[in-house]
């Protein structure tokens, strides 16, 4: 939006919580974090993945939602659920490929991140891509990104044979077009 | 006095530590109404000094905005910056001055009394017992024009020998040798230089915890196809992208370096006209570096020999190469000599006053430059002088008013003076942004010393552990209720405003310190009535040092975002590199290579102390925890310090993760618990520092300090670990652990 899109590189973070701590000064959801910050395991490793809302074209939580209850905007942003409609049931969040929607027992409805559309939708940074000292969240321009990294960008995600493509970009090597992840998207299967 | 009060449960209740969770004005109100102002000023939380715009309503600071035009952070903010304005309208505030009632519990008290009795009691111990019976304490997180008026204070108001500050703590080691070595203290290189180096070896340096913003700049260092080398005992974050991991043994860091560089004579990877046309003393370290063959050095630093090499090849055969170094090499009883063998290693190669190529220091404390150039330092006077040069002593001595025979000479530095206090030699300390309890070495050795005082003094916003000694505490300002100029890690003075004013009861710093100069008789050499005044009068006393800020100002520092020093005249752009085409500050215009040998450390690990431990920091909390430890937050990423340790080693004791362990020191003994990593070194064990009382990792550490900077050894100790046969007191109410404590989950989630 305004130019600029959304770009994770998990290898670039340094598991600081800036943008857990960021998220929560969000002027939509002020208080609480939307963003999943994850110690893959502390014991062996010390990487860690951000996971914000990849903003899916065809979002999988929208189409199992029973109530309706979760829209993307005209320039591409899954909102969380309108209050009124969500009958907090979880569906959103088991289906969601990334794992990104929570269901908040306080608030009595699935919330996850906006990309900060208080601030994107007004030519803004979201705040977590705006803290994050390492830019392992970032939003700018697609050019700087393809020009500036050692990583290129995909927003083509596999989930067993089930194609996602999003509006976040996720920093992939540079020999990889597209995330796969099971290994059914690597075998040839003879169609039925 | 000095005893801390009988009951410190009803202290804590009041005064805290109480993590706060919410901002001024509710997390809901405060977004509702737009803020009258958007402050422009910095983070207070490390030397970065990250750009911030602060959201100022009805006096009260309510949230914050990135500020992306500052150059240096582009709105990039760690979590503490993000959570730092939780720290206005804070319920454990100090809303009046604290003195003790007979009972020798705390009771609030008028200005004048507090004051009035301070300045009493500080003249009746020096009339009875002489000048240098009392001490001064600064801070490196005071704006320059605090630390300067300290200094000014210490010797005009008190005329005591003795002022020091907590920057002892902190960047002595990396002062000292870059004194040595260049003649001026101050990272030879702007920030923007690391991404155009070709290899940035780190040494000593948790990057992503302690600075970093600075992992972006080594991040796209390596976006443009650069390498990085980490020396480390710990796998710290940014080691995930090292190109190069060095793991060294705690202690050994001046072997390893003096291993790279005999690499480097040997396959003749030095500059040698470099070398030659600029430098001073290469044949002396060119003979000290021949014994250390890979072998040798890797059987004392257990880092192996074809690491070695490599790191040798890799750093000498760039073009452009950068060392960033920090407290991991500074915290030895060798810190000055670890330094030194880093600027060797840069010197021989040629890396130095080019871009892209150089040696840095990451400053640590938020005014940790600015803090120590212009007088609070025990040995210098403004502008980065020394105290002994009579020249300097003349300068300083006509802009303050005074002759320079009362000029006092140069006395205790921070750990020497606690000592002296403990001797019964400084009977009176007044202490301001300092909390030596939790963080100088042995601190039951400290609590003793502080016990012994006949009078104590504090001043400060929140009441710090040591405070709970005091016999008089100073209501004071928070950093965002006075201005002021700090200078950042990058050698870049920056303004910090004044968003708010500070809350009734509580008064600013510097009119505390000018009221007690009254007291004390000195008016006429404190007139200020803002720190604008003292400024100017900073950059007279700066002017012609090597620190020179004369030619800098308010205006000049908001318009062009930050002046680097020397600045010399009002049209002079600043200095942003220093030594550009190898011109040195020492008279003769060359750098220095200096000797520097390996020793065994202040507290050698032995058959009943066999494993090294090591302290340090987490990203959420800052220093002695004095702040961090109230925002609930930053409280709740990293609640407890737990003792990391190597499955190996933890296998070899029966501890499991979780595990409560024993830690104990030939000075004393504590139980966390621990986090089982397989990140860390298995002869080695490491702490954070930044909590108090039971679970202050400077229960354990020594006092052994390096022979020139005076700095405590808090990287290499002794220790023995065992499982503990129960869980501590504390561990009662002890909150649920932060996300980087944690085990994995085990659920799995099921998408279907
Ligand atoms: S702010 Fe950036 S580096 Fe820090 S945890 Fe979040 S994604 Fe990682
Ligand atoms: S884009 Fe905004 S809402 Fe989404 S995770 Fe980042 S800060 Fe939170
Ligand atoms: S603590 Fe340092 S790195 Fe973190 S936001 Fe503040 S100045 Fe920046």
């Amino acid at each position: 939006m305004f130019g600029r899109q959304f770009f994770i590189d998990p290898s670039r973070c340094i598991g600081c919580e800036a943008c857990v701590n960021a998220c929560a000064e969000c002027d939509n959801h002020r208080g609480e974090s939307m963003i999943h910050l994850d110690f893959i395991d502390r014991r062996q490793t010390i990487a860690t993945v951000p996971s914000v809302c990849m903003h899916c074209d065809d979002p999988t939580c929208a189409q199992v939602c029973p109530a309706d209850a979760i829209k993307k905007t005209e320039d591409g942003v899954v909102q969380s659920s309108l209050k009124p409609r969500c009958i907090s049931c979880s569906n959103c969040v088991l289906a969601c490929p990334f794992g990104i929607p929570k269901v908040m027992v306080r608030q009595e409805q699935m919330m996850k991140c906006d990309m900060c559309y208080d601030r994107t939708s007004v030519g803004k940074k979201p705040m977590c891509a705006t803290v994050c000292p390492s830019q392992a969240l970032s939003y700018v321009p697609l050019e700087e990104i393809l020009k500036g990294r050692r990583e290129k960008p995909t927003n083509v995600f596999f989930f067993g044979k089930q194609k996602v493509t999003t509006k976040v970009y996720m920093m992939v090597p540079q020999t990889m077009d597209a995330v796969s992840v099971d290994v059914v998207d690597y075998m040839w299967e003879e169609q039925a | 006095m000095a005893k801390a009060p009988q009951h410190p449960e009803s202290l804590v209740e009041r005064y805290g530590p109480n993590p706060s969770y919410t901002p001024s004005g509710g997390w809901q109100k405060g977004s509702e109404a737009p803020p009258d102002r958007l402050v422009k000023t910095h983070c207070c939380f490390c030397g970065q000094q990250c750009g911030i715009k602060l959201k100022v309503r009805e006096n009260r600071v309510v949230g914050f905005e990135p500020w992306e035009e500052f150059p240096f952070n582009e709105g990039k903010l760690c979590p503490k910056g993000v959570k730092r304005y939780m720290q206005n309208e804070h319920p454990d505030r100090l809303l009046s001055p604290l003195m003790r009632a007979p009972s020798g519990d705390f009771r609030e008290a008028k200005w004048d009394e507090a004051l009035d009795f301070t300045a009493q009691s500080l003249r009746a111990i020096q009339e009875k017992h002489g000048k240098d019976a009392v001490a001064i304490y600064g801070g490196a997180s005071l704006t320059s024009e605090k630390s300067y008026l300290l200094g000014k204070f210490a010797r005009v108001a008190l005329g005591t020998r003795h002022i020091d500050y907590n920057g002892r703590l902190c960047m002595v080691s990396a002062g000292t040798a870059y004194k040595m070595a260049f003649g001026v203290d101050r990272s030879p290189n702007p920030w923007s230089d690391i991404p155009k180096a070709h290899v940035v070896l780190v040494t000593g340096a948790n990057v992503a915890e302690c600075a970093p913003i600075t992992t972006d700049y080594i991040w796209r260092m390596r976006d443009n196809g650069g390498k990085l080398i980490v020396i480390d005992p710990r796998m710290t974050p940014i080691t995930r992208n090292a190109d190069l991991y060095l793991p060294v043994r705690p202690g050994t860091d001046v072997a390893l370096m003096l291993g790279l560089l005999h690499v480097v004579l040997r396959d003749n990877l030095t500059d040698p006209k470099f070398i030659a046309d600029h430098t001073v003393g290469f044949e002396e370290v060119e003979a000290s570096a021949r014994p250390w063959t890979p072998h040798q050095t890797a059987e004392l630093t257990g880092v192996p020999p074809d690491a070695i090499e490599k790191a040798a090849r890799l750093f000498a055969g760039a073009d452009r190469a950068i060392a960033l170094h920090a407290r991991g090499i500074e915290h030895q009883s060798k810190g000055v000599e670890n330094v030194l063998s880093v600027i060797n290693l840069c010197l021989a190669t040629g890396n130095i006053g080019r871009e892209g190529a150089g040696c840095m220091m990451i400053t640590g404390q938020g005014n940790g430059q600015g803090g120590r150039e212009h007088g609070q330092k025990c040995d210098q006077l403004p502008g980065q002088r020394s105290i002994s040069d009579p020249a300097a002593r003349e300068h300083v001595a006509k802009v303050w008013g005074i002759t320079p025979d009362e000029m006092p000479q140069a006395g205790l530095s921070a750990m020497e003076i606690m000592e002296a206090i403990h001797r019964g030699e400084i009977k009176g300390l007044l202490s301001m942004c300092f909390n030596p309890l939790v963080s100088l070495p042995d601190s039951n050795y400290v609590r003793e010393a502080l016990e012994k005082l006949e009078f104590f003094g504090v001043v400060d916003f929140f009441l710090s552990e040591t405070a709970h000694h005091a016999d008089v505490v100073l209501a004071g300002s928070l950093q965002e209720e006075e201005e002021g100029i700090v200078c950042t890690a990058e050698g870049r003075v920056v303004h910090i405003q004044q968003a708010v004013t500070p809350p009734e009861g509580a008064r600013n710093d510097w009119a505390i310190y000018v009221d007690l100069a009254k007291r004390l008789g000195k008016e006429k050499f404190f007139p200020y009535k803002a720190p604008r005044e003292i400024f100017d009068e900073l950059r007279e006393a700066s002017r012609g040092g090597p620190a020179d800020y004369f030619g800098i100002s308010y205006e000049k520092v908001d318009r062009e975002m930050g002046v680097f020093w020397p600045c010399p005249t009002e049209d002079h752009p600043g200095t942003p590199r220093l030594f550009e085409g190898a011109k040195f500050f020492h008279k003769d215009g060359k750098a220095r290579f200096l000797v520097t040998e390996y020793r065994p450390s202040g507290d050698p690990v032995d058959e009943t102390h066999p494993i090294y431990l090591t302290t340090g920091r987490v990203v959420s909390h800052y220093l002695s925890g004095t702040q961090t430890r109230r925002i609930g937050a930053l409280v709740d990423q990293y609640p407890v310090p737990r003792v990391e340790i190597h499955p190996r080693l933890a296998e070899a004791c029966g501890i499991a993760n979780e595990n409560w362990v024993t830690v104990t020191t030939k000075r004393s003994a504590m139980t966390l618990q621990a986090l089982v990593v397989k990140t860390i070194r298995p002869d080695t064990v490491f702490i954070p520092y930044h909590w108090a009382g039971l679970q202050s990792a400077n229960q354990l550490t020594h006092r052994t300090l390096d022979p020139r900077s005076k700095i405590p050894e808090f990287k290499v100790s002794a220790c023995r670990i065992e499982k503990a046969a129960a869980a501590p007191d504390w561990a009662r109410d002890a909150k649920p652990p932060g996300r980087s404590q944690r085990a994995p989950k085990r659920e799995l989630r099921v998408i279907q």
